[in-house]
């Protein structure tokens, strides 16, 4: 097994808590924050990390998850922007050396991309499956 | 000259109209429908209705042309998002962003913001403020920006330091209406000499400001 990281997750929905509860189980210390703490909810019971409930687009927030001691920070709250906030907090302030954010909008990630944030877009992602997979289909067919 | 206003409410009608009033023509961008109805029938000012930390609707505002990009919505993540994309894929030079967290003023700035302001932080400095560092420790805008009121800080070496209310020339439009010396406020009149230290209440008309401020400060501050 790798080195065990310190890894922050911001946003505990449906991305965040998958990420959290694979890190956890992995060996790696997590800290997960989520606004509302209804949201842990989504945590396995294996999962060995710790919760913190607040705000994370606020830096006392992400004090409190021990940012600047984390090896990685992932944005994966449901809103972009706040991903996008997060994510530029946690490298600029923060001190952290890979972040990572969620965006859902295509044109936003693009700009993102280029102010050297590291973006995962779920909806370019299934886009492109689904394209690929179609052009595959198309191909295989005879014209 | 353009300017994009993106956020909500009354704050955003009184930006509006004192942009119009000083010749820009501002593009508003609210979340609210209701409102943006409301808006388009109050100001002559176009209004959009969305999400102004999209890049599709920065874009039909007329981000390229724009000359400021000003971001007041409540929420901190949306101000920054449409302040970078603005100034990233639309090279707009200037752009405004509201803080609600007063610690991510700070924030903004290093993320290239060009000015981040804070509500609280700016509340919070009028009641700490005790003599100002500059001489206009603060203008406020009222009646919709058709009186201001500066509170200025005299100092040795300024025109109207030793001089009495009737040697000033106040030109029209323009009234001391308070010295505020030590723990002492009075309404000044004629006879009344201005100290060093003194503290003024300048009540003005847009127009008369600039021609107060140089008859009280020796220059437009």
């Amino acid at each position: 097994m790798p080195k065990s990281l310190f890894i922050v997750v911001v946003g505990c929905g449906r991305l965040g808590s998958f990420l959290a509860n694979g890190l956890s189980k992995q060996g790696h210390n997590v800290v997960v924050v989520d606004r509302r703490e209804e949201a842990f909810a989504e945590l396995s019971v294996e999962f060995s990390g710790f919760k913190v409930v607040g705000d994370a687009v606020e830096s006392e927030t992400l004090r409190k998850a021990r940012t600047a001691d984390a090896d990685c920070l992932i944005a994966a709250a449901e809103e972009d922007n706040v991903n996008l906030m997060v994510a530029q907090v946690g490298k600029e302030v923060f001190g952290v050396k890979r972040v990572i954010a969620r965006v859902a909008e295509p044109a936003r990630e693009l700009a993102y991309r280029q102010l050297n944030i590291e973006t995962v877009s779920p909806t370019s992602l299934a886009g492109d499956r689904v394209l690929m997979s179609l052009a595959q289909t198309a191909g295989e067919r005879p014209s | 000259m353009k300017t994009i206003i993106i956020g909500g409410g009354k704050v955003v009608y009184f930006l509006a109209k004192v942009f119009i009033s000083k010749g820009y023509e501002p593009v508003i961008i609210d979340q609210d429908k209701d409102e943006c109805l409301w808006l388009s029938q109050q100001l002559k000012a176009v209004v959009l209705h969305g999400d102004g930390s999209r890049p599709s609707l920065l874009e039909e505002a007329g981000a390229r042309e724009a000359v400021a990009v000003l971001a007041v919505t409540p929420r901190d993540q949306d101000n920054l998002v449409a302040c970078q994309l603005a100034a990233k894929m639309f090279g707009v030079s200037r752009t405004l962003a509201l803080v609600n967290d007063p610690e991510n003023q700070e924030v903004f700035h290093r993320l290239g913001v060009s000015v981040a302001f804070s509500t609280t932080h700016i509340m919070a400095t009028l009641i700490e403020q005790q003599a100002g560092l500059e001489e206009v420790v603060n203008l406020l805008p009222v009646a919709q920006g058709k009186v201001t009121v500066t509170e200025l800080l005299l100092h040795q070496g300024l025109p109207s330091v030793g001089r009495t209310m009737q040697e000033l020339d106040m030109p029209a439009g323009s009234l001391i209406g308070a010295v505020i010396r030590g723990e002492q406020v009075t309404v000044p009149r004629g006879p009344d000499r201005l100290q060093d230290g003194d503290r003024l209440l300048l009540i003005s008309t847009p127009e008369s400001y600039g021609p107060a401020l140089r008859c009280l400060m020796g220059k437009e501050v």
